[in-house]
């Protein structure tokens, strides 16, 4: 096995880099220093050329780019025969996938056609020097962690869940090679036909992109004290499970197994106990402050600030004083 | 035509327990259920069956009771089913799991083959797309909802993305994984049970089957399961008991040390 270097696949939709990929760039540089390979991103699009360099300077030493009308939006197949036919000129050890809608049909289709592993939505990921890749991932509702390998077999493939790896800090003067690449297409395999793509309307804004998140939960019967500190702090609210089925609130702003993975800088969360399935998808959070009245819930145990308090209070005390002291 | 629908029996994983000495699930006890999703593409392959006819064959791999998880969905309406099963399937990952049922389905034949987006107990929704590239056919994945037009032999399919959907089409075969939400499934209904119990569940085996040993069961999976841990928690911990001023102020100090307000 001749493999090298660490690829991610830069998912872009409507020719904006997504997140995701960012996130990407950054566990890559992380995997290639113990490593000692290069990070290259796949861009992969329709007049989206000029988006490479913004992935160098988020950690990419190596762009590869196809341009190609094919690529405009996503559909499986001409996605799936760009990256294999990359993947076999170039031999890469590691591919990493968002673990998205669009990853997680790509990825699959892929380790079939290439013969080798794929691991769904993992939530770390370490190597060793000879460029081994150990990829963990819940199992079983976030109750056990499962550490995935794929010893004899490359490319190494994973999709990754978004918003649990740290982008890097972005620098302008980071200096990578940008190739550009010819593919070509079978078209004869091009069986399925988008006959109209309708973008949702939300306006909701996007909780996994919120620094600050004031999540409510059981404990929290009225939300719009939460909207309003939320609104003040520059944030917006996150929900548990309990109150997104109670209908307190809409299923866009769940965090945890079954809602989204957030790591804002301050998760704040009020009257929220803390499920397994809850924490899961919030534990990677820069700086988490709990309020609850009861002691021994076990969201206590991963606060950095834990206040057994009446939340519904806290959070109505907050509002007023953010306001009388505006910071 | 033909249409195949892959399901899995899954444990019901709301009630899943882990056993905290061996680290291991505690299966006893713990009901087995058709996957949410795989029963949402039983429902889309009945309800097509109806609007321009069809066979409906349920295929699942598993162990002998999977069985039971077959005779649901026959009495669903499904109107014939098979079980693969064989020691020689065991231990499978992801991408092996997928030749062995891309190989059974070759042997039956379909024009189409449904599948669940994912199951609830590995959540990796990649089996689906997997025998879809064995068969060397198209697939769509996350359907919203499904249409059939009989008189064009084409199928429109609602693909969910998580800011937008596209309406796809595709003439001829196709794979396509569904959403649990896409449909309501039908309860099982008296004759259907009163019939089923009629019906044969069939057996495949690997001797049934072209396959290679060394493309299946463990020494067939890329991945291997290097360790398996419960959760664990490092985080500097200060928990403080407080009258809700002095707690919205201590949390408004820590936000400003923070350079978050």
């Amino acid at each position: 096995m001749n493999n090298k270097n660490i690829w991610v696949f830069c998912e872009q939709r409507d020719g904006v880099i997504q997140d995701v990929a960012l996130e990407l760039l950054g566990v890559a540089s992380e995997l290639a220093k113990t490593t000692n390979e290069k990070v290259c991103a796949l861009l992969l699009g329709s007049k989206i050329k000029k988006q490479a360099k913004e992935l160098i300077a988020y950690g990419a030493d190596q762009v590869l780019v196809v341009d190609h009308k094919n690529l405009e939006t996503f559909v499986t197949e001409p996605y799936a025969q760009a990256v294999t036919q990359l993947a076999k000129q170039y031999e890469p050890s590691i591919i990493l996938f968002g673990a998205t809608s669009i990853g997680r049909d790509l990825a699959p289709r892929l380790s079939a056609r290439l013969k080798t592993g794929l691991t769904a939505d993992c939530t770390k990921l370490e190597a060793d020097e000879n460029g081994n890749l150990f990829m963990t991932r819940p199992a079983f509702g976030g109750n056990l962690f499962a550490t995935i390998i794929c010893p004899d077999h490359r490319p190494q493939m994973s999709t990754v869940r978004p918003g649990v790896m740290k982008k890097m800090e972005r620098d302008g003067k980071r200096k990578g090679e940008i190739i550009e690449c010819e593919i070509n297409f079978d078209q004869s395999k091009f069986a399925v036909s988008v006959i109209e793509e309708v973008k949702a309307c939300s306006n909701v804004a996007k909780i996994e992109d919120a620094k600050i998140l004031v999540s409510c939960g059981r404990g929290i019967k009225d939300i719009t004290p939460a909207f309003e500190v939320a609104g003040k702090l520059k944030g917006t609210v996150s929900a548990s499970r309990a109150l997104v089925d109670a209908g307190v609130t809409a299923h866009d702003r769940q965090v945890g197994q079954t809602g989204k993975t957030v790591r804002p800088d301050a998760y704040l969360a009020f009257g929220i106990s803390g499920a397994i399935q809850h924490l899961a998808g919030m534990e990677e959070s820069e700086f988490i402050v709990a309020v609850n009245t009861d002691k021994n819930a076990p969201i206590f145990k991963i606060a950095n600030l834990g206040i057994v308090s009446d939340a519904a209070a806290v959070l109505k005390q907050l509002n007023k004083i953010i306001e009388n002291k505006p910071c | 035509m033909k249409i195949i629908v892959c399901i899995k029996q899954v444990p019901n994983t709301t009630e899943i327990k882990i056993d905290p000495v061996t680290n291991t699930l505690k299966r006893d006890g713990v009901p087995s259920i058709i996957n949410p999703d795989d029963k949402s593409a039983i429902e889309a392959a009945l309800s097509l069956k109806e609007k321009c006819g069809a066979t409906v064959t349920v295929l699942t791999m598993g162990p002998m009771q999977a069985e039971k998880a077959l005779r649901e969905a026959l009495a669903m309406g499904a109107d014939e089913a098979f079980l693969l099963t064989d020691r020689a399937f065991a231990g499978s990952d992801t991408l092996a799991t997928s030749t062995i049922i891309a190989a059974a389905i070759k042997k039956l034949g379909a024009d189409l083959v449904f599948c669940g987006r994912q199951a609830i107990d590995g959540d990796t929704a990649q089996v689906g797309p997997q025998i879809a590239e064995h068969l060397d056919i198209p697939q769509i994945t996350y359907a919203a909802a499904i249409d059939y037009d009989c008189e064009r032999d084409v199928l429109r399919v609602k693909r969910q993305f998580e800011d937008r959907y596209q309406v796809l089409e595709v003439k001829g075969k196709c794979l396509v994984t569904v959403l649990s939400s896409m449909t309501k499934p039908r309860y099982m209904n008296v004759w259907d049970i009163v019939e089923q119990d009629e019906k044969e569940i069939s057996f495949i085996t690997f001797a049934d089957l072209e396959l290679n040993r060394e493309d299946i069961g463990l020494n067939g999976s890329p991945t291997k399961v290097k360790s398996t841990a419960t959760k664990q928690f490092d985080k500097t911990i200060e928990t403080v008991e407080l009258d809700p001023e002095s707690a919205a102020q201590t949390i408004v100090d820590a936000l400003k040390a923070r350079h978050l307000i």
